[in-house]
């Protein structure tokens, strides 16, 4: 849950990008800590292992400028995406207002999307919260792979196993060349920020 | 419960006690979050400049794992988490189940004293929490 402080005029924001190991959720936060830097005031946190793994959570947080007088500081967070990991997911999944599911565009990867998005859901249920409720936005990763002879899967394939009952916003993209990766953002902060508004009317 | 919202008044009341228990003792800097990593307030001796909240998303994973290892070897919780530094230490303290009390604080400032602070802040805290949420 959004946190506001009505003295300072503050709203916090927590946004959970989340997805099966080495889709490149980290990756994701990289390059927007780079491409934004004027906005972002500290250092990126990332709790890794030696083998450059996330560990914990990668977090980032950036100032959004104003609404109606509030100013929107948004965190965004990383779960570490390793199957073994799920107990610190969860931790990191407490309090969330909005997700990005980062979903891994190579073939060989199908299966591991899949598993992760149920996972993703059976957690939020723990907190009481919907999957089919909460601002939620998938992005397929990795498709400039594509171009290196990697076998990809048609964003057909990808939106029928990911995306054919939830019906969210989705983009193809790619962390590493920063192809949608604002483009992902922009939407769940704007779709975060808008249920947030609802909630307080 | 909601404790997403918290008035001016409400927020106001908490600062000064904070003010009070613990920054006229020599904290160098006391902040509150809740267990997802939000900050509610934070209030230093005008000297300090931590990132506090990077600190604020840190100390509630950090305090949520501890949790969890308690639960692992069948404690309800470990009431004391205290880390100590050569110049600087940090003491966490749960008020509730949703709101963490951390206070950063030098050498100066003997361990047992802070907590005994810490627990009359926390008492207080409570009681304008609680008439809020009632």
């Amino acid at each position: 849950m959004s946190f506001i402080n009505l003295k300072e005029k503050v709203v916090q924001v927590k946004i959970v990008y989340y997805g099966p190991g080495r889709c490149g959720k980290t990756t994701n936060l990289e390059y927007i800590n780079r491409k934004f830097r004027d906005q972002i005031q500290s250092e990126m946190v990332s709790l890794k292992t030696h083998g450059d793994r996330t560990l914990f959570f990668d977090f980032l947080p950036f100032d959004m400028g104003q609404i109606k007088g509030y100013d929107i500081k948004i965190q965004l967070y990383t779960v570490p995406g390793q199957v073994k990991y799920n107990a610190t997911r969860k931790l990191v999944l407490k309090g969330v207002d909005g997700v990005v599911f980062v979903a891994d565009a190579m073939e060989k990867q199908r299966e591991k999307n899949i598993r992760s998005l149920n996972q993703l859901h059976e957690n939020l249920q723990d907190y009481k919260e919907s999957i089919f409720k909460l601002p939620l936005i998938i992005q397929y990763n990795k498709v400039d792979l594509k171009e290196h002879g990697v076998p990809i899967l048609p964003i057909s394939v990808l939106r029928k196993d990911l995306n054919s009952r939830l019906q969210v916003p989705d983009f193809e993209a790619s962390a590493i060349t920063g192809y949608n990766v604002a483009a992902t953002l922009k939407k769940i902060i704007s779709s975060t920020v808008v249920s947030i508004q609802k909630k307080l009317l | 419960m909601n404790y997403g919202i918290v008035s001016q008044e409400q927020l106001e009341q908490i600062d000064t006690i904070l003010s009070d228990k613990l920054i006229t003792l020599g904290v160098d800097c006391v902040i509150i979050i809740d267990m997802a990593g939000n900050i509610i307030t934070a209030k230093d001796n005008g000297e300090s400049k931590y990132d506090v909240y990077s600190f604020a998303a840190l100390a509630a994973g950090n305090f949520a794992t501890v949790d969890a290892m308690a639960k692992l070897v069948g404690e309800a919780e470990f009431s004391l988490l205290f880390h100590k530094g050569q110049d600087s230490n940090i003491h966490f303290s749960k008020i509730d189940d949703e709101l963490l009390l951390i206070s950063m604080f030098g050498k100066e400032i003997s361990l047992g004293f802070l907590r005994l602070n810490v627990v009359e802040a926390i008492e207080q805290i409570k009681t304008v929490w609680d008439t809020s949420q009632g």
